[in-house]
């Protein structure tokens, strides 16, 4: 039986998308048994279920790594995404629905560094980065990243000098998720806007690293 | 004495464990129910931060991300009275019955 | 859509103290910047007052949010790194007070 069956048998209660291979946790159980229930009384349909499923599964960083290069290739794209980032979203073509949180974008310069950590859940800009990392949602970022945040970007690779400010933002309003414009490296003059993106990381965008150095070309052999 | 979710500054040293996992089907699902969910207006962010921020310490800390967001969606529907406890127990049942 | 607010009552650059507090509601006023001293950098307009939403209150009147920088020095007792380390946060306007000095 596969894990789509639409076998009902007696039982005329909706359908989930049951995983019948994997023992499921007892929580996993709960949130199935609960959503067939909301299905059944009518509180939301499997479709609808289904679509959100799909738009979340669909993002994922290459939406922000391509905002971030367009930013870096056209200045006056950048100071309209800086001033108000969801006008110059929309210009890029994206849909954000009228629920979505606002996106903030915030600028890494040679003097600034911003690390984004929301302390009190787990707030991300989740429109242009798909879902967060585990450890983006851990107790251990979420304390220390505000007290200890040059410590943390150690942890990921990342030795700020003294003389930049480290800035954390710590997302605890109702509306606005930041993302974080991570300085474009040295030795990408002339580079292509899908060349700038591939240089682009989550981590980098979320302010726990930079951006990805360009590979020097490979030797002649 | 601050609440269980407000962690800015807890003692910690532990290193950021930088290891992720794949999410599975059903994590998904209950992330996108509480969005549907939402939209609808039958529960709002504000609502199910709170639920989550009334789990009891140890539970808060041992529970999963999507066991959380599970736990907030339970204590939602029973407080909205749209679910009663007995009914997802007996479902629960049922499920797993099925997929036997 | 008009709904009830108040107007802004602090402007960007001034100085403003978190108040102590934990309320037996929800809200997101995190203990280490309360009674701390911090500048407002921006006004983020007006939003329902998400003490009064985790309940199912209207959130009524909103309250003007604010992004308020504060010197990370001046946070933590200890702060591994340089003065000029900062941390931004945003804060209703229900917890600030005007910090005069």
């Amino acid at each position: 039986m596969s894990a789509l069956s639409t076998d009902h048998g007696d039982h005329d209660h909706a359908h989930t998308g049951i995983e019948e291979d994997v023992e499921l946790s007892y929580y996993a159980q709960r949130a199935q048994a609960m959503e067939s229930l909301i299905i059944e009384k009518g509180m939301c349909t499997a479709e609808e279920i289904q679509r959100m499923v799909d738009t979340m599964r669909r993002r994922s960083p290459t939406d922000g790594a391509r905002v971030v290069a367009h930013a870096w290739s056209d200045a006056e794209f950048k100071a309209r995404l800086l001033a108000d980032a969801v006008p110059a979203l929309l210009e890029l073509g994206y849909t954000l629905p009228e629920n979505t949180p606002k996106v903030t974008v915030v600028e890494n310069t040679d003097v600034v560094h911003h690390m984004v950590v929301c302390t009190l859940c787990s707030c991300y800009p989740r429109a242009l980065l798909g879902t967060p990392p585990d450890w983006f949602k851990s107790l251990a970022y979420r304390s220390r990243a505000v007290v200890d945040p040059r410590g943390v970007m150690k942890e990921f690779g990342l030795n700020l000098g003294n003389d930049i400010e480290v800035r954390v933002m710590d997302s605890t309003g109702p509306d606005t998720r930041f993302l974080v414009l991570p300085r474009r490296p040295a030795g990408t003059e002339g580079f292509s806007e899908e060349e700038l993106a591939n240089l682009v990381t989550r981590d980098s965008m979320i302010g726990v690293t930079d951006a990805l150095s360009p590979q020097p070309a490979p030797a002649a052999d | 004495m601050p609440k269980v979710h407000d962690r800015g500054g807890w003692p910690n040293e532990d290193p950021i464990d930088q290891s992720e996992h794949v999410l599975s089907d059903w994590e998904v699902r209950v992330d996108a129910l509480h969005m549907v969910l939402g939209e609808k207006g039958v529960r709002t962010t504000d609502e199910m931060r709170r639920a989550i921020e009334s789990l009891e310490l140890e539970k808060y800390e041992s529970l999963g991300y999507y066991e959380k967001w599970t736990a907030a969606l339970e204590i939602l529907m029973l407080e909205k009275g749209i679910l009663d406890s007995d009914e997802i127990d007996r479902r629960m049942v049922q499920l797993s019955q099925r997929s036997g | 859509m008009a709904t009830a607010s108040t107007p802004a009552r602090f402007g960007k650059g001034q100085r403003v103290k978190v108040r102590v507090g934990t309320p037996p509601t929800h809200f997101r006023t995190p203990e280490y910047i309360q009674s701390k001293t911090g500048v407002v950098v921006a006004l983020f307009g007006s939003y329902r007052n998400p003490e009064s939403l985790g309940h199912g209150g209207d959130g009524l009147p909103m309250q003007p949010l604010y992004l308020v920088e504060f010197d990370q020095n001046h946070l933590w007792e200890n702060y591994q790194g340089p003065d000029r380390d900062t941390l931004q946060i945003e804060v209703f306007e229900n917890w600030l007070e005007p910090e005069i000095a």
